[in-house]
């Protein structure tokens, strides 16, 4: 297959200009430095506007699938002003320091959860040549930084002293903990089909089609365990008993104010978008446009859209499907949710990790 | 001597690991030392980072840091924990401490100028290949290391029977 597409797309020539430019006028660690300094800004700016654009998202789709009419109506046309309005009133409000709690460890909480939201969010493969964090070893960095989130949430539980707050605590830490295990078959399977855990070795190794198509049924259950999965490493409903609001009040976050508690729920937000953007990575290509073996002409036109076009698209795409999961399934019990996934998930992900390697092995998959 | 960027973040993460390691063993509170301790695992895999032993730091970060400190954080959570541990320390404990800590501060000082530094030994950032890591761990050859990946992986079975039977209602 012409593969040519690859080269137009990158910007790695761009990045090496900017380092070479920077070079020139500085040291070469100054240099290394100030570039750093830039990409971190860029990726708070897009982390806190990528959540702005879910809240949005999430009122929208709720409000359909619950046929309500009010996020239409409430601020603005379509709605689009009730979140600014939002974000402002949570700028401005007061963080309330308890009295009968760790300060330090209650301060910290916050913090922890979103450093692993970040780090996971800049392993992302946005665009050819435009990924922030490209390890070797990615997909296995990515879930490795995202099980420190879960200890932020068990000290948010325990440090601000209340039983809601634990009770929340201790049951998202027995379910994250869990659900990682399946989660990371997963991603083990789509690893044994692309050959590498480079996040852009996996994209890359799908230019001849997306691994949902070369993997076909083997990696389509995989895809739907994951999906299960990322669900509730993401803290979302049906698997939101850590913050199910008609038994805990708010769950493991009762106890915070202001932008402290705004932080749980960027996190929260971009968990699922980061969920999203691996499944797009791992399942759907990346930033790999769209291919139908034979239509040269059709390649062509789609090798047109930039790849952040694509990886956003269909990142949107599994967000949406995760929304649909969230509002219309009921919410699990802590039981329910231990039994799905010991005794159906996990096990069944093993299997699916054997047949992946037995069918590539055998050179079953396209 | 010129200070190269990679030798600046080399003293802050050891820097930061000092300072947690020792606030881990003087804080009054276990669940705080708990949290010094996830933070010096953040500095030991920040190193294996700059190594360029990424696969090393990514294990690090989710079996220690993802792992260990959520089981620690769990059974402190789980169990009835003193609020405050300064307790008066007995003076025969006070001097096994002293002993233990000059012993161990002279060997490491020994250590470190019997030996040199290895200053150049490591190319700096430069990514180790997982598929060589991988290698190693179920290869037979010289540097192999099949049986010792057997006999744990039967070790953490024989630990996961004897959990469930011990958790098992009659």
């Amino acid at each position: 297959m012409n593969q040519a597409f690859l080269d137009y797309y990158s910007l790695e020539p761009l990045t090496g200009w900017i380092h070479r430019t920077l070079c020139g006028v500085m040291p070469e660690d100054w240099a290394v430095f100030l570039e750093g300094l830039v990409i971190g800004v860029v990726i708070l700016l897009a982390y806190a506007l990528l959540a702005v654009v879910l809240i949005y998202m999430e009122r929208r789709v709720c409000g359909a699938f619950q046929c309500r009419i009010g996020p239409n109506r409430v601020g603005g046309r379509g709605g689009l002003l009730q979140v600014p309005a939002d974000v402002l009133k949570i700028l401005t409000k007061e963080i309330i320091r308890l009295k009968k709690s760790d300060h330090l460890l209650y301060e910290l909480a916050p913090y922890l959860v979103i450093l692993a939201s970040v780090v996971s969010f800049s392993c992302l493969p946005w665009h050819k040549g435009a990924q922030v964090l490209d390890l070797e070893i990615g997909v296995f960095f990515v879930l490795a930084a995202s099980s420190i989130g879960v200890l932020g949430i068990l000290l948010a539980g325990w440090s601000s002293n209340s039983k809601y707050t634990l009770i929340g605590a201790v049951r998202s830490g027995a379910m994250i903990i869990s659900y990682e295990l399946s989660l990371g078959i997963t991603v083990l399977t789509m690893v044994v089909l692309s050959g590498t855990m480079s996040i852009s070795g996996i994209v890359e190794s799908q230019a001849g089609g997306w691994n949902i198509f070369r993997g076909h049924i083997v990696a389509v259950v995989a895809f739907i365990i994951y999906l299960i999965a990322g669900n509730a490493e993401a803290n979302r409903g049906p698997f939101d008993l850590a913050e199910a609001e008609q038994e805990l009040t708010a769950g493991y976050h009762t106890e915070y104010s202001g932008m402290h508690f705004g932080f749980f729920y960027l996190a929260e937000y971009l968990n699922l978008f980061i969920t999203a953007g691996i499944a797009t990575t791992l399942f759907l290509g990346g930033w790999m446009p769209f291919h139908v073996a034979g239509l040269d002409g059709f390649n062509a036109v789609m090798d047109y859209i930039p790849g952040i076009v694509w990886f956003l698209g269909k990142t949107f795409f599994v967000v949406f499907l995760l929304m649909w999961i969230r509002w219309t399934f009921p919410r699990l019990r802590i039981d329910q949710v231990l039994t799905l996934e010991w005794k159906y998930l996990m096990p069944l992900s093993l299997l699916v990790m054997m047949v992946m390697t037995v069918f590539k092995v055998f050179g079953l998959v396209f | 001597m010129e200070i190269t960027l990679q030798q600046i973040v080399f003293g802050v993460v050891a820097l930061m690991m000092a300072v947690c390691s020792v606030l881990s063993v003087t804080t009054g509170r276990i669940l705080r030392a708990a949290t010094a301790l996830l933070f010096v695992l953040f500095g030991t895999a920040g190193l294996y980072f700059m190594l360029g032993y990424t696969y090393l730091g990514a294990v690090q970060l989710s079996v220690y840091a993802g792992g260990i400190v959520v089981l620690y954080v769990f059974s402190i959570l789980l169990t009835r924990s003193d609020k405050n541990m300064n307790r008066r320390i007995p003076r025969g404990r006070w001097f096994a401490a002293t002993v233990a800590v000059v012993t161990g501060f002279f060997l490491t000082v020994f250590l470190l100028f019997t030996n040199g530094f290895a200053l150049n030994t490591v190319p700096a950032l430069v990514e180790q290949n997982p598929a060589g890591v991988g290698e190693a761990l179920v290869g037979m050859d010289k540097y192999g290391f099949i049986l010792p990946f057997e006999a744990i992986s039967v070790l953490l079975l024989a630990c996961m029977i004897g959990a469930i039977m011990i958790a098992r209602k009659h």
